[in-house]
């Protein structure tokens, strides 16, 4: 009979919706997952890749870098400019402009890869806004200096 | 299928721009529709505004630099797109890659693939009106994104894989956070099935809409969970064996009728197979190293050399011709999405408009892989 299938159907239909409401009535007692984002911050992992920057090295204290260019070589979005030069009485170049166009950087890591002096590392800034393009052009030699 | 109630009386037709804008297209995809009332005469895709130039960028760099590209198209499973790409380089180019590595590709693929399809799943209950769903699949997707942040460095366009290996080793962190992922996801199934599976609103807007037979999709390219709604078996881990599946016990969910319905299931069990495969390739892990030697300046030898990976959403397939120099001189990709949407005019002919919003998120489309 048509009627009764209906009044099944009726019937089945408004468990299931019933049974939903459980699981949701269930999720309301739980703890909330959610952050407050902006008043409360998450730990960032340290592996996280965010964009990069120059680091010292631990023994010597000085960055590393003996601008070979390897790192502006492999990147695919041509963002990062070095330059360097021979100063007197020096055996290696040193480095005298390192800047990072980070608006066209993909967060690939190729650069860090690729340094043969383990020169540069990502930096665990994720949380970067700003109002104009020339905020995210970085002086890295600057920031590093202002690392101390 | 119901018949557009005015089906010759022309006057009466308008068209309907449904994007490039529109939520439940999930991206900038326009779909221009011919109406008869609330009926779709005729849905017609328009391509194009997302459209990033991704071959033609390849035809233009040397190929490692193509990298971070492959994890741009499909940004909600971008490690199979890794995948595809490294695996054609490593075939052109002869290189061995150590089984730890394939191992963790494996492992990390699978995860994101159940990324995606929790994605997908809370997004097209999102299209149908149930809000809540997406809530609870998107803590379970935090879940995988925190374990593969740690692992990969980002969150959504992953560039992990190199080729010859992977960028970085996994640690115990890993794969204890991966197991306890497991259980975890395990244990939230049943609360999916009471919530959506078993939910009446949501089988009566899915049940019987938008058939597509096997038949059809074969004549469309069709590929990933729509053919196998369909009822065919078809998936590139099994039929096409690559990387180290063919070790792992797991299952090819399939449909019967091809509807909505059974794509939704099918997607849904899949996410089971794929912590099976997650769970045995975990247990089976290989010691050694992670990363094959490979050349600094890999030139690639002249030729050209085909890859095919299953995708969250279909086959996968990048097509190479090299002209021996380290640019190639073509890339060709093919993706799933692409011609998973081309079945929309001639499944959608004749819907209802809020079927055809259902039977659009039944394909899983992602556009900015079907623009790459
Ligand atoms: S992470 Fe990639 S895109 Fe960014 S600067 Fe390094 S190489 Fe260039
Ligand atoms: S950062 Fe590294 S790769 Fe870049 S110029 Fe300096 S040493 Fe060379």
């Amino acid at each position: 009979m048509k009627n009764n299938g209906y009044f099944k159907e009726l019937f089945v239909g408004a468990k299931s919706l019933l049974v939903g409401l459980g699981v949701t009535f269930k999720a309301f007692t739980q703890p909330i997952v959610t952050v407050q984002y902006p008043r409360e911050k998450l730990e960032i992992t340290p592996n996280y890749r965010g964009h990069i920057e120059l680091v010292r090295d631990p023994e010597t204290g000085e960055c590393p870098c003996i601008v070979c260019g390897m790192c502006a070589r492999t990147c695919p979005c041509g963002c990062i400019t070095v330059k360097g030069e021979k100063k007197e009485g020096e055996k290696r170049k040193s480095l005298t402009v390192f800047q990072l166009d980070f608006t066209k950087c993909s967060l690939c890591g190729l650069c860090v890869e690729s340094c043969p002096k383990a020169a540069i590392d990502f930096s665990q800034d994720y949380n970067i806004a700003g109002f104009t393009r020339e905020e995210f052009h970085y002086d890295l030699i600057k920031r590093l200096e202002e690392r101390g | 299928m119901p018949e557009p109630c005015r089906p010759d009386s022309k006057p009466h037709r308008f068209f309907l721009n449904m994007g490039p804008q529109h939520p439940s297209t999930h991206g900038v995809l326009r779909v221009i529709l011919e109406m008869d009332g609330e009926y779709v005469v005729d849905p017609q895709p328009v391509l194009g505004y997302g459209h990033r130039m991704h071959e033609k960028m390849a035809e233009c760099r040397p190929w490692p630099q193509f990298l971070p590209n492959t994890g741009r198209m499909d940004y909600a499973a971008a490690l199979p797109y890794n995948h595809g790409y490294v695996a054609l380089i490593e075939r052109l180019a002869g290189i061995e890659v150590p089984l730890r590595a394939e191992y963790i590709r494996v492992i990390t693929s699978e995860l994101n693939r159940i990324a995606s399809h929790l994605l997908w799943f809370g997004a097209l209950l999102l299209d149908l009106g149930a809000f809540t769903p997406i809530l609870y699949s998107f803590d379970d997707r935090e879940q995988i994104l925190d374990i593969l942040e740690d692992i990969t460095g980002s969150r959504l366009t992953y560039c992990y894989f190199r080729v010859g290996g992977v960028s970085k080793d996994i640690d115990d962190k890993f794969v204890e956070r991966t197991r306890a992922f497991i259980k975890r996801l395990r244990g939230r199934f049943p609360m999916y099935e009471k919530l959506v599976n078993g939910n009446i609103i949501f089988i009566k807007r899915v049940e019987d809409i938008g058939i597509i037979d096997a038949d059809m999709c074969r004549r469309y390219g069709a590929t990933g969970p729509v053919i196998r709604g369909a009822g065919v078996p078809y998936d590139i881990r099994k039929s096409e064996p690559y990387s180290v599946y063919p070790e792992f016990d797991f299952e090819i969910p399939v449909g019967s009728k091809g509807d909505s319905m059974d794509r939704f299931l099918v997607r849904f069990q899949e996410m089971e197979q794929s912590l099976r495969i997650i769970e045995q390739a975990l247990d089976k892990l290989p010691e050694g190293p992670f990363m094959a030697k490979v050349p600094k300046k890999l030139k690639l030898p002249a030729g050209d050399a085909n890859f095919s990976v299953e995708a969250a959403r279909g086959e996968l397939a990048y097509y190479l011709i090299s002209d021996g120099s380290d640019v190639p001189y073509r890339l060709k990709i093919r993706v799933p999405s692409y011609s998973n949407l081309s079945l929309l005019p001639e499944m959608c002919r004749g819907m209802l408009l809020s079927d055809l919003v259902a039977a659009m998120g039944s394909l899983d489309l992602v556009i900015p892989e079907i623009d790459r």
